[in-house]
């Protein structure tokens, strides 16, 4: 009788309990999203407004709403917004294929420019731009063929009873090597001239962004976006291991082939228009962890951290730091540490993302 | 090695005689190695974008550079003494690698040790004005070397010690951040981004006699230190514990033993560029042939690995003629394949 009596005492404080924790970390997942969400707006006006020369917002937003502003129109309407539309774009893509791939195996190595999947890309355009002579549009029609390609050859030579998330990485790093030996051999054969465009390309920049490069990649946005984002519950429910969630109802190798298929569409895009930015889709996933929190989706506030990311990045590089770099230059020296310090924790701590 | 060697193997049969080869069987593959290599090394001064006859080879190794045909043997001579080299380094420090981390997944290029040796290179060309040939091989060498101890402490942390895969993990992301770093540094410099990027695709077209003579040194100081810890290597083999117990200093050893196969690694780097695979692919076809003992090990590894570079040098210059591809890409797209069966197998030795 007693027993009884104190399980009914505790139970509202248990329910309680887990109740008040829900709402904390839903509020500050909230608070999270609109802070980053945020960022991405002032940090997209900021790129309108300043640059080699600065326009009165007004000015911007006049150009921005379809007026004709002599000077401003042709600065910002056709070089700035283009540009920054692409960077919160992409940014967006890496940040969402990014964490996906990292709840999904567990890792958060396992995002797409470690397991060759940006290679494939790569490799693919290289070969596109020097061998083929092909234009920007073809170009971005192979790399996204050839990035759909590599990461099922990947996903299917690692699949051995199930896929382990480490052997997955492996097999998609010596994926990778082959690729890039390949794209070194194409670089090495290319004229000055395709060299230029081709080195562009697989540094990852936005100069010269043009509205037909962008489309492709909003329409991606906003087709495949919304089929991940369907798929949070399942993808919590993959992070508990195959096993538990197969118990749970989620079909975990349909699952899994729709995530990855969605993940690298989102991927190959933003790369066939932005080339690979180093590390954001690597980057996105393991700093909106720290931000949110554990026991949340990640999805939304790792797109909009990719974005940040891309934006911050090309500001810097164009006007921060001297020389003009491309945006993969940047997010690539500050992915290096972080990647370093991401894998010391890892075997320091086993944690996963 | 006389006598006594086999008193003790007579009585032993079954299991440690899958281990231990008998001699003979050893002795056959050390000629067979030698005839692949003494061929490949013939191979790869006769093959090319221009054909030539025996007699130019013989007059051009006696030092005549008449006409085309000669004067293409010659500057073959130098790039198949330095592809035999360096293949042979490579897969001595593979060989060692593998030895030390006692890990089937270790090579200079996935431990990230190679991208260390590029970084240091790259930033000392790019920022410091490096010049000197020496230098070059120096700064190569240290820098390999900090890679690789950083590599191993960060593998062997938490739990299990370094086991393969994190180990093999923790030099992937080594090695994927150094070479973002790398490209960093290359990409807005212009005036030497034509020569890094050939260079790091690592190739031996390039060799002379000079460049030989650059890391000569280092090459010879680095086998011999290998060499010398064979034995001590075959104690480590056993597990820490026990290789103590039988009285080896195992953290001496481990560290010897890694210095001679970070001085091989470097030194190739410094004078080819960073040439992936072949410090993996050697020392798994190694054991196959003479089994595990590192002290017939390294030199196979050594045999093995010349004969393999100089090869997948000929075929760079004979599938694409009249362009050449270079050794690095060749070793990548025959040795990725290899890893990734090595990662698929289903559970990792421990070596």
């Amino acid at each position: 009788m007693t027993g009884l009596l104190t399980t009914r005492d505790a139970a509202p404080s248990t329910v309680e309990a887990v109740r008040g924790g829900r709402t904390r970390r839903s509020a500050r997942r909230r608070v999270v999203v609109a802070v980053l969400a945020t960022v991405v707006v002032v940090g997209f006006c900021v790129s309108l407004v300043f640059g080699q020369t600065t326009y009165p917002p007004a000015d911007v937003l006049r150009v921005v709403l379809g007026q004709e502003v002599p000077g401003a129109s042709f600065t910002v309407g056709t070089l700035r917004l283009p540009r920054a539309v692409l960077a919160v774009a992409a940014g967006l893509c890496f940040g969402l294929a990014g964490v996906t791939f990292q709840t999904m195996l567990r890792n958060p190595l396992a995002s797409p420019d470690v397991i060759g999947i940006s290679s494939g890309a790569s490799a693919a355009a290289a070969f596109a731009i020097v061998v083929l002579q092909l234009g920007p549009t073809a170009v971005s029609v192979v790399a996204i063929t050839a990035g759909l390609a590599v990461s099922l050859v990947v996903y299917a030579l690692s699949s051995k009873g199930g896929v382990a998330g480490t052997r997955l990485i492996l097999v998609g790093i010596g994926i990778a090597a082959m690729l890039d030996s390949l794209t070194a051999y194409v670089l090495s054969q290319a004229a000055e001239w395709d060299l230029q465009v081709a080195m562009r390309w697989l540094t990852g920049s936005l100069n010269g962004a043009r509205w037909e490069q962008v489309v492709p990649v909003l329409l991606a946005l906003v087709v495949l976006g919304p089929l991940l984002l369907l798929q949070t519950r399942d993808l919590a429910a993959t992070q508990l291991g195959d096993d538990t969630a197969s118990a749970l109802g989620v079909q975990v190798e349909r699952n899994r082939l729709l995530l990855i298929v969605t993940a690298v569409g989102l991927i190959c895009f933003a790369t066939a228009a932005a080339g690979p930015v180093a590390f954001v889709a690597f980057l996105a996933g393991p700093i909106a962890a720290r931000l949110v929190g554990p026991g949340s989706s990640l999805l939304v506030p790792a797109a909009l951290v990719g974005a940040v990311l891309v934006l911050v990045g090309d500001f810097a590089g164009q006007f921060l730091l001297g020389a003009r770099y491309p945006v993969g230059v940047v997010t690539g020296v500050l992915g290096a540490p972080y990647l370093v310090y991401l894998i010391v924790r890892t075997n320091r701590a086993g944690g996963s993302l | 090695m006389s006598t006594g060697t086999s008193t003790v193997e007579a009585p032993t049969t079954g299991g440690a005689a899958v281990l231990r080869r008998p001699r003979r069987v050893r002795a056959l593959w050390l000629a067979v190695v030698l005839l692949v290599l003494v061929g490949v090394a013939l191979a790869s001064v006769l093959v090319g974008s221009r054909d030539v006859a025996w007699a130019d080879v013989v007059a051009a190794l006696g030092g005549s550079t008449d006409g085309f045909e000669e004067a293409a043997v010659a500057k073959r001579i130098p790039r198949t003494l330095l592809a035999l080299l360096v293949g042979a380094a490579l897969g001595v420090s593979g060989a060692v690698m593998q030895g030390v981390t006692r890990n089937p997944l270790a090579d200079p290029g996935i431990l990230g040790v190679s991208t260390g040796a590029s970084l240091g290179v790259v930033v000392g060309l790019a920022f410091f004005g490096m010049a000197a040939a020496s230098t070059v091989v120096w700064v190569a060498i240290v820098s390999a070397g900090l890679t690789a101890a950083f590599v191993y402490v960060v593998g062997s942390l938490g739990r299990g010690g370094a086991t393969p895969l994190k180990l093999a993990l923790a030099g992937a992301a080594t090695s994927a951040a150094l070479s973002s770093l790398v490209s960093a540094v290359v990409l807005p410099r212009n005036d030497i981004a034509g020569g890094v990027r050939s260079w790091l695709v690592g190739g031996v077209g390039g060799g002379t006699y000079d460049s030989i003579r650059q890391v000569l040194v280092f090459l010879v100081v680095g086998f011999v230190v290998c060499l010398l810890s064979a034995r001590g290597l075959n104690s480590l083999a056993l597990g820490d514990e026990l290789a103590a117990g039988l009285g080896e200093r195992v953290a001496l050893t481990r560290g010897t033993a890694a210095v001679g196969a970070v001085v091989l690694c470097g030194a190739s780097v410094a004078v080819t560029g960073p040439i992936g695979f072949v410090g993996l692919v050697v020392p798994h076809a190694c054991r196959l042939l003479v089994g595990v003992d590192h002290r017939w090990l390294l030199p196979f590894a050594a045999l093995v690995g010349a004969a393999l570079l100089t090869a997948a040098d000929v075929l760079g210059r004979v599938v694409a003629r009249p362009a050449e591809i270079d050794v690095g890409i060749i070793t990548a797209l025959v040795g990725a394949p290899f890893f990734i069966y090595l990662v698929r197998r289903r559970k990792l030795r421990e070596l």
